[in-house]
C-alpha cells in the first residue's frame, strides 16, 4: 500500500519534470524522483540500495545543476506540434501494449521466484562469513559483475576527461600558432 | 500487480520526454528517469510478502528473506548510471560550447 | 580556530562561499568522512559497501572544494593524485583477484572465513570493498573537478 503512495509521487514529480519550462526547476524535480525511490528501495527491504540511491541522486543533482546554470534558454514549440506529439503517443502505446503481454509471465507481485538464490541464501554465511548476503553475491558468488563495473567506471571517467581536454588543448595551440 | 503498472507509467513517462523533448537536458533527465523505472521494477520483482531485508543475524533464520541477487546487480547498476550521466552531461556541456545552443533540431541543421 | 587566522585566510584566499558555510564546512567535513569509512569499512556485516562508501568519500572532498575552492581542495587531493589514487584501485582488486589463482582460480577467497558477524571475518570481502571504495571515490571526483573546472572559449 505504501509502496503504491510512493510511486504514485514519483510519478507526479516525474511529470513536473518532463512538463515544466525551467530547466532548473526540472532538475530538481528529477531529485524528487531520486529520493522517493531511495525511500521506495528502504520499503523493499533494500537497504544497502537505500543508501546508495541517496548519495548517487546528490551527486547527480549537483552533476546536473552545474550543467544548466547560467544556461537558461527558452523553449520553443515548432510548427508540427500535433503530428510529432501523436508519433510519440502512438509509440508509447504500441510499447505498453508489449508490455502487457509481457506482465501476463510475471510472478506475481510478492512471490518471488528464487532459483538461484535460494543456494545463496542457505549457503552465503559459511561460504563466505559475510553477514550481509548483498555483500556476500556482489564480492564472492558473482564477482565478475563488480569487476565489468569497474571497468565501466574506469571508461566513463576516462571518457569525461577526454572529451573535456582534448578540443581544449588543441584550441590553445591554434591561440598559440 | 498494480505496483507493476505504476512502475510502466513511470517508464512511459521517460520514453516520452525522451522521444518528444527537443531540449538536450530534457532528455537526459528522460534517460534518468527510465533508469529509475527499471532499477524499481528489478527489486519490485525481488520482493516477498512480509520478507526481512537480507542481512542475517544472529538467530541465524533464514526464512522469509527477500531475493538478494537482484538487489547485487542494481547495485553496480546505480553506479554506472551516475558515470554514464556525468558522461552525457560532458558531452551537452561540450555541444553548448561548439552550437551556442541545446535544441538538437539546430545543431542536425548546422551540421551540413 | 582564533578569529584573526580566519580573517587572514579570508583576506588571502577570498574564494568559496561565505564564512558561516565556511565554518559549518569546517565542523561537519571530517564527520562525513568518518561515515564514509565506516559504511566501508562495515560493509560485510551491516548494509552500505564500498559503493555507497566511495561516493559518500567523494562527496566529503566536493563540500570542501564547493565551501573553500578549488585551491584548498586541491591542497588535500590534486587532481594529479586522484588519477593514480583511480589506478591504485583498480589495481588493488585485480591484484587480489589474482592472489586467488594462488589456492586454484580466479577471484578465490583464500583468506581464512573467520568467525561470522565480527569485523575482521569474510575473507577477502573487506579487502575488495576497500579497493573498490578507493576507486569509485577517486573516480567520481576526478568527474567532478573535470566537470567543474571546465571553462570554455566563452567563459575565459
Amino acid at each position: 500500500m505504501e509502496i503504491n503512495l510512493l510511486l504514485l509521487f514519483m510519478i507526479f514529480a516525474a511529470i513536473v519534470a518532463v512538463e515544466i519550462e525551467d530547466l532548473l526547476s526540472s532538475v530538481i524535480a528529477m531529485g524528487a524522483v531520486g529520493l522517493g525511490l531511495s525511500l521506495a528501495f528502504l520499503i523493499l527491504k533494500a537497504p544497502d540500495l537505500a543508501i546508495t540511491q541517496l548519495v548517487v541522486e546528490i551527486l547527480c543533482l549537483i552533476i546536473l545543476i552545474r550543467a544548466t546554470i547560467n544556461k537558461d534558454l527558452p523553449l520553443v514549440k515548432d510548427g508540427r506540434w500535433l503530428f510529432n506529439t501523436t508519433a510519440t503517443l502512438t509509440f508509447v502505446g504500441l510499447f505498453l501494449i508489449f508490455a502487457y503481454f509481457a506482465l501476463k509471465d510475471l510472478p506475481q507481485f510478492g512471490a518471488p521466484i528464487m532459483r538461484v538464490a535460494k543456494d545463496y541464501i542457505a549457503s552465503g554465511l559459511e561460504k563466505t562469513g559475510a553477514a550481509n548476503l548483498v555483500a556476500s553475491v556482489v564480492l564472492d558468488f558473482r564477482v565478475y559483475d563488480t569487476l565489468g563495473e569497474a571497468t565501466v567506471l574506469f571508461t566513463a571517467a576516462i571518457g569525461v576527461l577526454a572529451v573535456i581536454r582534448k578540443v581544449g588543448r588543441i584550441n590553445a595551440n591554434k591561440k598559440n600558432e | 500487480m498494480s505496483e507493476y503498472i505504476l512502475c510502466l507509467g513511470l517508464f512511459s513517462i521517460g520514453l516520452y520526454c525522451v522521444l518528444r523533448k527537443r531540449n538536450i537536458i530534457k532528455i537526459i533527465i528522460g534517460l534518468g528517469i527510465i533508469e529509475y523505472a527499471v532499477n524499481l521494477f528489478l527489486i519490485l520483482i525481488a520482493y516477498r510478502t512480509h520478507g526481512r531485508a537480507p542481512i542475517l543475524d544472529k538467530a541465524q533464520d533464514t526464512l522469509n528473506i527477500v531475493d538478494p541477487l537482484p538487489q547485487a546487480l542494481v547495485l553496480t547498476s546505480i553506479v554506472i548510471g551516475l558515470a554514464v550521466t556525468a558522461l552525457i552531461v560532458a558531452i551537452a556541456i561540450r555541444i553548448f560550447e561548439k552550437y551556442n545552443t541545446f535544441d538538437i533540431t539546430k545543431i542536425r541543421r548546422l551540421r551540413g | 580556530m582564533p578569529i584573526k587566522k580566519m580573517n587572514r585566510e579570508k583576506e588571502s584566499n577570498n574564494k568559496g562561499m561565505t564564512l558561516i558555510v565556511k565554518t559549518i564546512t569546517r565542523l561537519t567535513v571530517g564527520l562525513i568522512l568518518l561515515y564514509g569509512i565506516y559504511l566501508v569499512l562495515h560493509g560485510h556485516i551491516s548494509p552500505g559497501g564500498g559503493f555507497a562508501g566511495g561516493v559518500i568519500i567523494a562527496l566529503s572532498f566536493i563540500h570542501l572544494m564547493l565551501a573553500f575552492g578549488k585551491d584548498f581542495a586541491f591542497k588535500k587531493l590534486s587532481e594529479t593524485k586522484t588519477h593514480i589514487l583511480e589506478s591504485i584501485g583498480a589495481l588493488l582488486f585485480l591484484t587480489i583477484a589474482l592472489l586467488g589463482l594462488s589456492g586454484g582460480y580466479f577471484f578465490l577467497n583464500f583468506l581464512s572465513r573467520g568467525e561470522p558477524f565480527k569485523l575482521f571475518s569474510a575473507g577477502t570481502i573487506p579487502l575488495c570493498n576497500i579497493a573498490i571504495s578507493i576507486k569509485v571515490a577517486a573516480g567520481l571526483f576526478a568527474i567532478f573537478v573535470a566537470l567543474v573546472l571546465f571553462k570554455g572559449l566563452r567563459e575565459e
